[in-house]
């Protein structure tokens, strides 16, 4: 029998089995009190795919996450996976595996005991049970360290084996909920490597929940940022970057500058350029027009109604943050002071501007604006 | 100018000199004393002799078993009582359970004693209600003033004792940590099986040997209820503090004290060696 490479990287090792499924929430609405952290809230995933939502703090992606898994009850709408709908189905029998926020191993088994816990639950002999560990605890590079307790391992470490226990039973469904956020910044971007190469090697149909932008951009097939219980956009990562749909994903994915504009019969103008882009508003109405950093030129000009306050080296990308002049109703958010517009240019082109030097900045031709 | 510092261990001055005087010197007191004849001032072992056996060793015994009981029991019934509360979203019963086990442990004596008579006494007032339905406890063999029935009134104030001390234990306890075996496809008594019961065995141990302290040492409210009827170690050396002992018999008192010394250190030895071996995980 000849496979697919796709289909073999789809398929669990362990198992042999194909892993994903299809996952539907529909419709959830959840309140609490007067907060609607859910509402009406809809998400479809694809069998294996590594879909992330993403949102500020309250805007109920950890509750969607939570109600898929049947730790958060719902007051309306349905949950269906791989086909079954799982309303009034107990958390136990979801056939979920979760790696919460915080550090959840039982502290009182070791690593490898951690990882056979589902299996030990579902009555798998011990010596099946501890070969199904000691292969996941390989699969998350902690092949040795099964003896350890949980106090015995770095943050890290222990985040690993909380992924390797909730792929242990073969789920059908891997819920990450903001598994990453409590380590530091450099073991933070291996182990979301880790996880997104385990996800894909076993093809598992996977939901993470971040408020870390970077985080959701680099690893999901899909990103869906969520606000006030709703999802706002769901998109690939770079389409969710390059076409935003409203302005709230505008501004909370990626860096995003405010400048004042006019509309034009076909499109606004900026800057003092015309670019083309649907408004739904008359010739003449005065708008905010919103523009990613890399979408700016600037270019040395001691005339220029912009000074150069500051630049920031950022590798093969230099942020040049220009003041432009009084006159001009501009900035960027957030935590600009409204005078303020971000540019980013490689570095070599912009190597000789430093504070204090006279630019002019305007719109790429290619600039592609969008108007809040 | 620069002060001069007081040095940390000056703090601990107050605490140590009176664990000294109130503590050390009795204890050295006692235990020479355990070991000398009153009528010659000689040394002697007839004193230890005469502690472990007949009504003392039976007293040692009541005292063990009904400490025993009345840690374990108790014990038990406060932790389920305080998982209880604290699986209750209710903050108004947590604290009102919180006050009135703070009340209740502290509730002991010549009150309890008469609370206990007022009510369970041979002419008490639920054994007299419970007669009046056909049922009477004194005719089925239970007294208040035998040993289970003061295993009974240690219970008015060990339950809430264990709630008292088992509750910070308790908040130790992550919600997580359910939520992972739930999600794993654990059932409640499998959670408590292999994760809730061993992560807090080291603390109800711990809790259940200051159960065991208190209803050992435990005198006025027995003396209040059985009057010496009842042979507990306490009560016993409570005899030889009233002078109602027999001539030439002083430091047997002292062997007794001596005795439940003994028995606590022989106590805290299991523990010890039970704690490390249900806290691997913690060392």
């Amino acid at each position: 029998m000849t496979t697919t490479d796709a289909a073999e990287t789809r398929t669990d090792p362990a198992s042999g089995r194909r892993a994903g499924v299809a996952v539907e929430l529909r419709d959830l609405n959840r309140r609490f009190g007067e907060v609607r952290a859910l509402d009406g809230f809809s998400l479809d995933l694809a069998p294996g795919e590594l879909v992330t939502l993403l949102g500020p703090s309250g805007c109920g992606k950890t509750t969607a996450l939570r109600a898929l898994a049947g730790l958060e009850a719902v007051d309306s709408g349905t949950v269906v996976v791989g086909g079954r709908d799982l309303r009034g189905v107990p958390v136990r029998q979801r056939d979920m595996g979760m790696v919460f926020q915080s550090y959840s191993l039982f502290p009182n088994l070791t690593a490898r005991d951690n990882v056979a816990f589902g299996l030990r639950v579902r009555g798998q002999d011990k010596a099946a049970r501890r070969r199904r560990a000691d292969e996941l605890l390989e699969l998350v590079e902690l092949g040795g360290r099964g003896d350890r307790y949980p106090h015995q391992l770095s943050g890290g470490q222990q985040q690993r084996v909380a992924l390797a226990r909730a792929l242990a039973p073969e789920p059908q469904v891997l819920l990450l909920d903001e598994p990453l956020s409590a380590l530091d910044a450099k073991v933070r971007v291996a182990l979301r490597e880790q996880i997104r190469a385990v996800q894909t090697r076993l093809g598992t149909t996977t939901l993470f929940v971040t408020h870390d932008q970077e985080e959701a951009l680099s690893i999901s097939d899909r990103v869906g940022v969520m606000r006030d219980g709703r999802l706002e956009q769901i998109a690939s990562p770079a389409e969710l970057y390059a076409r935003p749909a409203t302005p709230f994903v505008a501004e909370f994915v990626g860096t995003m500058n405010h400048l004042p504009g006019t509309t034009t019969a076909d499109g606004v103008e900026v800057l003092g350029r015309r670019l083309p882009v649907t408004t739904g508003r008359p010739a003449g109405a005065e708008v905010d027009v919103l523009l990613r950093p890399e979408a700016l030129l600037v270019t040395p000009d001691p005339h220029g109604t912009g000074v150069v306050v500051a630049t920031t080296f950022l590798g093969a990308v230099t942020r040049v943050h220009v003041r432009v002049g009084d006159t001009q109703r501009s900035g960027a958010r957030p935590g600009g002071d409204g005078t303020t517009v971000l540019v980013d240019r490689p570095s070599a082109a912009v190597a000789g501007l430093g504070p204090g030097a006279g630019v002019t900045v305007e719109p790429a031709p290619d600039a592609q604006p969008l108007v809040a | 100018m620069k002060q001069r510092e007081v040095p940390a261990w000056v703090g601990v001055v107050p605490f140590a000199a009176y664990t000294v005087v109130f503590l050390g010197v009795p204890v050295v007191a006692v235990v020479l004393g355990s070991f000398v004849d009153p009528a010659t001032g000689a040394f002697t072992l007839d004193n230890f002799g005469i502690a472990t056996s007949g009504v003392y060793l039976r007293g040692f015994g009541s005292s063990i078993g009904l400490s025993l009981v009345t840690a374990l029991v108790p014990g038990v019934l406060g932790l389920v009582l305080a998982l209880a509360v604290r699986a209750s979203p209710s903050l108004r019963l947590k604290r009102a359970v919180a006050t009135a086990s703070g009340v209740f442990a502290n509730f002991g004596g010549v009150p309890l004693a008469f609370l206990f008579v007022a009510t369970l006494g041979s002419t008490g007032l639920v054994v007299e209600l419970v007669k009046a339905v056909g049922v009477d406890l004194y005719g089925a063999g239970f007294s208040l003033y035998s040993f289970w029935g003061v295993a009974i009134v240690y219970g008015y104030f060990q339950i809430p004792l264990m709630v008292l001390v088992i509750t910070p234990a308790l908040e130790g306890l992550r919600p997580n940590w359910r939520e992972a075996a739930d999600n794993l496809g654990a059932t409640p008594v499998q959670y408590w099986r292999h994760v809730g019961l061993p992560v807090l065995a080291p603390a109800v141990l711990g809790c259940m040997l200051l159960l065991f302290g208190s209803a050992f040492s435990a005198y006025a409210t027995t003396s209040a209820l059985t009057s010496g009827s009842l042979a507990l170690t306490p009560i016993q050396i409570g005899s030889f503090l009233n002078g109602n002992v027999l001539s030439g018999q002083e430091n047997v008192g002292r062997a007794l004290g001596v005795g439940m010394i003994v028995v606590v250190g022989v106590l805290m030895a299991l523990y010890a060696l039970l704690q490390r071996r249900v806290s691997r995980w913690l060392q």
